[in-house]
This record gives structure tokens, C-alpha cells and sequence, in this order.
């Protein structure tokens, strides 16, 4: 390994050879400014264009300025990152972005969260000396993604996400100077597109060029209405992540916080979209022990690798791009689309209410979840299974409005019966959750045996593909995991390919699974964030007396007393889908 | 967008012209030089196309298209005008034979006619300053034009075309 060293702002600094001035100064304490990088360490994504000019640095011997976060340490170099001459062309770079920015600051969606803002600050711009043509772009709504591109400082950022991590392709650089912005083909509207709503560009987009529809209003119209019946489903990831908007340190859970602020906001009754995912279980669970039981009885006809159907931007995804692969993902609806099934039937009908008094409301870690509940097949005459689906942010606006002070709120608990949960349940709020808790069921339900174990190291993690073998009392199950939908595409080209190696394969589109989803608090760039999150899901999966979701008394209590049995005639009508070539 | 269906020829075109280059997506330009050079310009349903050909995204075909001037997305008329705009040109009037182009054949830069048989651009500089202010047609060159020319070089195009019709 060859070792350079160079001196930044005077200042030895000794890296490894390919290291860039950025992460040599940052690897002293210089933090130079920057806007179009980004770069999450553990997941091996990295925007570096260099296009936009604010980690310009100058280097001694070097004519012009050059860019921090793409210029490579060499040997002897010398650094200096605030210069007259440095600090000069910093603020005129940002002012210059500002002068085509529109200075609506205070009532914009990202007003508090823009880097664009915070890189004003500071740099202590007071006045913008350049006055000129502004963009004048329309904005384009779809069910789960605004896009409001006046505000596009072309980083790029959303287009790496897009093309290069989810390989979805919607997103492109069109048109040329001044013209510029980013775009689906065409400049087509997104809901024409083939996005999956995924949001990975809301989570990194810098200002508030890529925000989610906002549906706050249209809850609190619902909760002061008094003829409604108003409930509330939390998903996993939620927990481990809304401290965060309230100041408190990555990783921290706030189960009970939340319980407690949602029953302050006025809901009826507090519920856990942990307790669908306990259901998903039993479901998908029992669908892939049909399939495999099949397979293994020599049925040729059977559909191996069982694919999980938890997310709904993974879903669409394989719609657009691997329509002929409709048929090998599980039926089972998500989570939270089970959860609005059941509460629709089951529960309204337990409380004697019509579903059409009864609102159900989600707090998603996700955006995609707002397109998902929008789906036509999810709602009965046109009453929707779900009616709002809220993200993490959205959540922590409404906590905010209510004066609630977060931090010092009681801890309580859910509402029953649809707020028991079991750690299985919870675990789906990351990567390698989803299959660690099929596992723990399906694996006694097959066996017919208690499990010697029930944490499954060699499922979690962070890399984007995992495979573990795991021992089904003498057949070996071969699992796979992918998040981020470029992950998963590899996994799909191999089933076409016919040489999966799968029986079963769990997807998430988001980096991190959801505790990364769009919805969720802005990591700002920052991975260690996310494994905080991750490390959260864990602990809280740890704590629950509870951790297999067949042992879920009210799973159990549902099975009996509505659906009969997973894959019943009734269970198949509420808890399971069909999926559509989109393509 | 509005869908046109491509004719099976046209696709096999394009296909062709993407196989010469490997299907390779680093000659994407080039690829697209060659199916505009013979399709006359570049719609939607084409690059849709070319994106599966070259297994890159619609939305990367479309940036390229785009970026460049020369790319059209519109189909050109049978006899594309251009007037050059370089600097030369502009000060000796280039400005004038434009808009009386724009007036006589009543379409503005970028447009055909709905006949199809003139598209007006716009260039800079086509190295013959000497000539300025120079218009062209197709690849014939005219220099020192002016405004009361305009007219006279458009019958020759529309002339030639009424001949045409006749000797059919």
C-alpha cells in the first residue's frame, strides 16, 4: 500500500494512495464545504461529478482551484482550503446557485433540512450580488414524488441513486446550459415513467427539488372529523429512526414515545404495523413451505426462488422491468396493506363501524407506500384499505404542530387487538429481516420442531447480496438477500438466467432495507446512521418476550375467530394480490 | 407522448445500424448520427428503440439528444433552410433575411411547414464570411443575401418541386 503525504492548510497529513484532498483534510478535522458529493461508506455509493465547485481548494503550484472531493492527494502537495482566493470563489459559487434558486426558503418543504440553506449560513451570504434569468420549470406530482425543479442545483445526486444504485433509469441530465435539468425521458411526468417511487432521490436530493406528497393535511381534516373512526399503524423502521427529528442520537428507539404521541394527536386507537408483519409471516410463510414442499415432491411446475412482496417499489419494479417473472414473487400484500385490509373487515366490523367511517392511517418509512396504498386493487368501491400513508418526516410534522414535546413524553403501548407484535415482526424494518422471520417460523412449521437458535448473524449485515445457507433438520435452504434494486437485479437476471441457486429471496429497495427508506429522517450522507437504525431494530427484536410470529396470541386469535387458516378462501381475498406486466 | 408506430423497416434500421457499432453504449452518438443521417431526426418511439438496443435507459438517449443542437427531434422539411447567425453575418443583416424567411414560409426557427417542404434553422458560422450574410438550402450556399432575395430563392425550391410534379 503506497502512503502519501501532504500538508493542508499547513497541517502533515499522511494517506493512502487514491485518497482525495476531501477525505485527507476530513481525516484531520478540515471540514471543507461541499454540495454535489455524497459517499455512504458501507453501501459503496459515491456522487462525485465535481460539478458543483463549492470544495474548491488551492494547491500550491497548481493554476487554477481545484475540486476537493475529486482531486487525489499527491505526494508533497500543498493544501490550502481558506485562502482569500478559496473563500472568494466558494461564495461566489454559491451565490451564483442562488441567484437561480428560488428564495422562498421559509415556506419550502426542506426549509431546516436544505444543504443549500445550511451552505448559505455558512458561508455568511447576506446579499447575492448576481441578478438575472431565473428557471421557470413545471412541477410535476405524482402519487408519492413532487418534483420541483426550479430548485435543482443539477448535483446529480438523485441520477446516481436512480441509475447507478437502482438501475432504474428514470432520471436523466437533459437539455444544456441554462436549460439543463434532470428529467425522465422525454420530460414526461413520473407517474409515466417506470419509477418505482422508491425515493431514494427525495432521501439525497440537497434542497427541495425532490420532496413526498405531503398528506399531513388531509390526516388532521380526518382526525377532527367527528364521524370518523380514525386509526394508526406504525411500521417498523419508524421507530428506530423519528428520535432523530427531535434531536435525539441515531439509533434510538422511541417505540414507546410514539405510541404515546399518536394517542396525543387524537387517533382512536394506536395500532402496529408489526402485527401485519406477523401475519405477512403466516402467509408468506406458509406459501413458501407450500412451494417448497412441492418442489421437493418433484412437482416440476413449481415456482422457485419464492421472492418476498413486502415492497412496494420492488414490486413495481419487477411490473416494468422482469414482467415475466410476475408469477415467483409471494402473493402476500404487504404489511401495511394487510393491516388495512383486516382493520377494514375484521376489525370494523368488531367495533360495528362502516368501513367507509373508519381511516386508516400508516407511518411508513417509505414514500413508495403512498403510491401502493393508491393502488386501484387495494380498495373496495372505491374505499381505499388504507387511506393515508404518512412518512417519518410527515409523522414528526404532525407531532410538532401538537406541541407535543417528543423528547419528554411517557412510554406506552400499543392498542389491541392489531398492536401485538412479535421481534419477528419487527425485524422487517431492515435488510435480512424479512427472511430472518419467515425463517423462524417456517422452520418450525417444517420441522416440526423448536428452533435451537433464534438470531441468524448470517442473515444480517450490510452488503448489498448475502446468501446464507440455512439447515432445515437435514435440507438445506438456500436463502438469498439484495437491497437496492441494482442488487436485485442481478438476483432476477440470474432467475432468468435459470442458475439462481434460491429457494427463497428476500428484496428491499432501499439501501439498508427500510430504516434507509425515502420517508425516513435525511441521513445528510451519513451511513453510520443507518446502522445505528439497523442496530435498534435488533436490540428492540431482543427485548420482546415474544420473537416467532406464529407464537403472536392475537395472530393466533384472528386465524381463529375470521381468516381460519393462512391461505384460506378468506385469507387469499384479503391478504394476497396479483401483480401486472407494466412494461 | 404521442405514439407513432415505427414501420418494421425503420426498427430493423436502427437495429442494423446499432449492431455495426457492437451495440455498444459508449457509441451512442454515433448511433445516433447515423439513424438520424437516415431517418431524417430522432422521435420518441426511435430512441425508445435505440435505448433497448444499446441496453442503456430512455432517459440517457433522451439527454444526449438534448444536449446537442444538432440532434432534432422534429422531422426536417424536404428542404431545410439555415441562416447563419455568426457574427459576420449578423451585422451585415442576417437578422432581416430571417425574419422575412419566417414571414414568406410563416414558421418560426426550429418549425416545418405544414407541407413539409421547408424547416428553418438557425446555425453559427458556416467559415464563408466573405459571402455574409449567407443562408443555405439543403447543402447549396447562397452569399450576400437579402431580404428582397428571400422570395426568389424559395420559388426555386417550390418551382423545382411544381416541375417535379409535372414531368411525374
Amino acid at each position: 500500500m503506497e502512503i502519501i503525504n501532504l500538508k493542508i492548510d499547513n497541517k502533515p497529513v499522511v494517506v493512502k494512495k487514491g485518497t482525495t484532498v476531501l477525505k485527507a483534510a476530513e481525516s484531520i478535522g478540515i471540514d471543507i464545504p461541499t454540495l454535489c458529493h455524497m459517499k455512504l461508506d458501507d453501501l459503496n455509493i459515491e456522487n462525485k461529478p465535481g460539478g458543483c465547485r463549492v470544495c474548491v481548494v488551492e494547491v500550491k503550484g497548481r493554476r487554477n482551484l481545484a475540486p476537493a472531493c475529486c482531486t487525489e492527494a499527491t505526494e508533497g502537495m500543498e493544501v490550502s482550503t481558506h485562502t482569500m482566493r478559496v473563500v472568494n470563489a466558494r461564495r461566489t459559487v454559491v451565490e451564483l446557485i442562488l441567484s437561480d434558486h428560488p428564495a422562498d426558503c421559509l415556506i419550502c418543504a426542506k426549509s431546516g433540512n436544505c444543504e443549500l440553506q445550511d451552505l448559505a449560513t455558512r458561508l455568511g451570504i447576506r446579499e447575492i450580488h448576481y441578478k438575472g434569468e431565473q428557471s421557470t420549470y413545471r412541477e410535476d406530482t405524482s402519487p408519492a414524488i413532487i418534483r420541483e425543479v426550479n430548485k435543482c442545483v443539477m448535483c446529480r445526486r438523485c441520477e446516481t441513486m436512480c441509475n447507478e444504485v437502482q438501475t432504474v433509469g428514470v432520471l436523466s441530465a437533459v437539455n444544456r446550459g441554462f436549460n439543463a435539468v434532470v428529467a425522465p425521458a422525454f420530460e414526461m411526468n413520473l407517474d409515466h415513467s417506470v419509477c418505482t417511487y422508491c425515493g431514494q432521490c427525495v432521501a439525497v436530493c440537497p434542497t427541495g427539488a425532490l420532496t413526498e406528497v405531503d398528506e399531513t393535511g388531509a390526516v388532521i381534516r380526518a382526525l377532527s372529523d367527528p364521524t370518523k373512526t380514525v386509526i394508526v399503524q406504525t411500521a417498523p423502521a419508524v421507530r428506530a429512526a423519528l428520535g432523530e427529528e427531535f434531536g435525539m442520537p441515531a439509533g434510538t428507539l422511541v417505540t414507546g414515545k410514539m405510541a404515546a404521541a399518536l394517542r396525543r394527536l387524537g387517533f382512536d386507537y394506536v395500532f402496529d404495523t408489526d402485527f401485519a408483519a406477523d401475519l405477512t409471516i403466516m402467509e408468506e410463510g406458509t406459501e413458501l413451505l407450500g412451494r417448497l414442499s412441492a418442489f421437493m415432491e418433484g412437482d416440476k411446475n413449481v415456482k422457485l426462488p419464492i421472492l418476498t412482496s413486502c415492497c412496494p417499489a420492488w414490486v413495481k419494479f419487477f411490473e416494468h422491468q422482469f414482467p415475466e417473472l410476475k408469477d415467483i414473487p409471494s402473493t402476500a400484500r404487504s404489511p401495511q396493506q394487510m393491516f388495512g385490509s383486516i382493520a377494514k373487515t375484521y376489525f370494523a366490523g368488531k367495533l360495528g363501524v362502516k368501513r367507509e367511517d373508519l381511516v386508516v392511517v400508516s407511518i411508513m418509512p417509505c414514500v413508495a407506500k403512498k403510491y401502493e396504498s393508491s393502488r386501484e386493487e387495494f380498495a373496495v368501491n372505491g374505499n381505499p384499505d388504507v387511506d393515508y400513508a404518512l412518512t417519518t418526516r410527515e409523522l414528526a410534522q404532525l407531532i410538532k404542530l401538537a406541541n407535543l414535546d417528543f423528547r419528554s413524553l411517557p412510554d406506552e403501548d400499543f392498542d389491541q387487538p392489531l398492536g401485538e407484535s412479535t421481534g419477528a415482526g419487527v425485524i422487517f424494518g431492515t435488510t435480512g429481516g424479512v427472511i430472518e422471520a419467515a425463517v423462524r417460523t417456517a422452520y418450525e412449521v417444517f420441522t416440526g420442531k423448536s428452533l435451537p437458535r433464534l438470531d441468524f448473524e448470517e442473515l444480517r449485515g450490510m452488503d448489498g447480496l448475502r446468501k446464507a445457507t440455512i439447515d432445515f433438520n437435514g435440507t438445506p435452504i438456500n436463502i438469498g438477500i439484495a437491497h437496492g434494486l441494482g442488487n436485485a437485479r442481478k438476483l432476477l437476471e440470474e432467475i432468468q438466467a435459470g442458475t439462481s441457486e434460491f429457494h427463497a429471496i428476500e428484496i428491499m429497495s432501499c439501501p439498508g432495507g427500510c430504516i434507509g427508506g425515502g420517508g425516513q429522517p435525511y441521513h445528510h450522507g451519513n451511513a453510520e446512521i443507518l446502522k445505528k437504525r439497523q442496530k435498534a431494530i435488533y436490540a428492540e427484536d431482543k427485548n420482546k418476550k415474544l420473537r416467532k410470529s406464529h407464537e403472536n396470541p392475537y395472530i393466533k386469535k384472528l386465524y381463529e375467530e375470521f381468516l381460519g387458516a393462512p391461505l384460506s378462501e378468506k385469507s387469499h381475498h384479503l391478504l394476497h394480490t396479483q401483480y401486472f406486466d407494466r412494461s | 407522448m404521442p405514439k407513432i408506430k415505427l414501420a418494421e423497416k425503420a426498427v430493423d434500421l436502427i437495429r442494423e445500424i446499432c449492431t455495426k457499432f457492437n451495440n455498444d453504449e459508449g457509441e451512442l452518438i454515433n448511433v445516433l448520427h447515423q439513424v438520424q443521417s437516415k431517418l431524417g431526426y430522432l422521435p420518441a418511439e426511435v430512441q425508445e428503440v435505440i435505448a433497448r438496443e444499446l441496453n442503456i435507459s430512455v432517459a440517457k438517449v433522451y439527454g444526449v439528444v438534448t444536449f446537442y443542437s444538432f440532434f432534432t427531434m422534429l422531422p426536417k422539411g424536404q428542404h431545410p433552410i439555415s441562416v447563419c447567425m455568426g457574427t459576420a453575418c449578423y451585422v451585415r443583416g442576417a437578422e432581416q433575411v430571417l425574419s422575412e424567411i419566417k414571414r414568406q414560409l410563416s414558421i418560426e426557427v426550429g418549425e416545418t411547414t405544414p407541407d413539409g417542404r421547408f424547416s428553418l434553422s438557425c446555425l453559427r458560422c458556416v467559415g464563408a464570411c466573405g459571402l455574409a450574410p449567407v443562408v443555405m438550402v439543403g447543402e447549396k450556399v447562397y452569399g450576400r443575401v437579402s431580404p428582397q432575395q428571400v422570395h426568389k430563392i424559395i420559388a426555386e425550391y417550390k418551382e423545382g418541386c411544381a416541375a417535379e410534379a409535372k414531368t411525374a
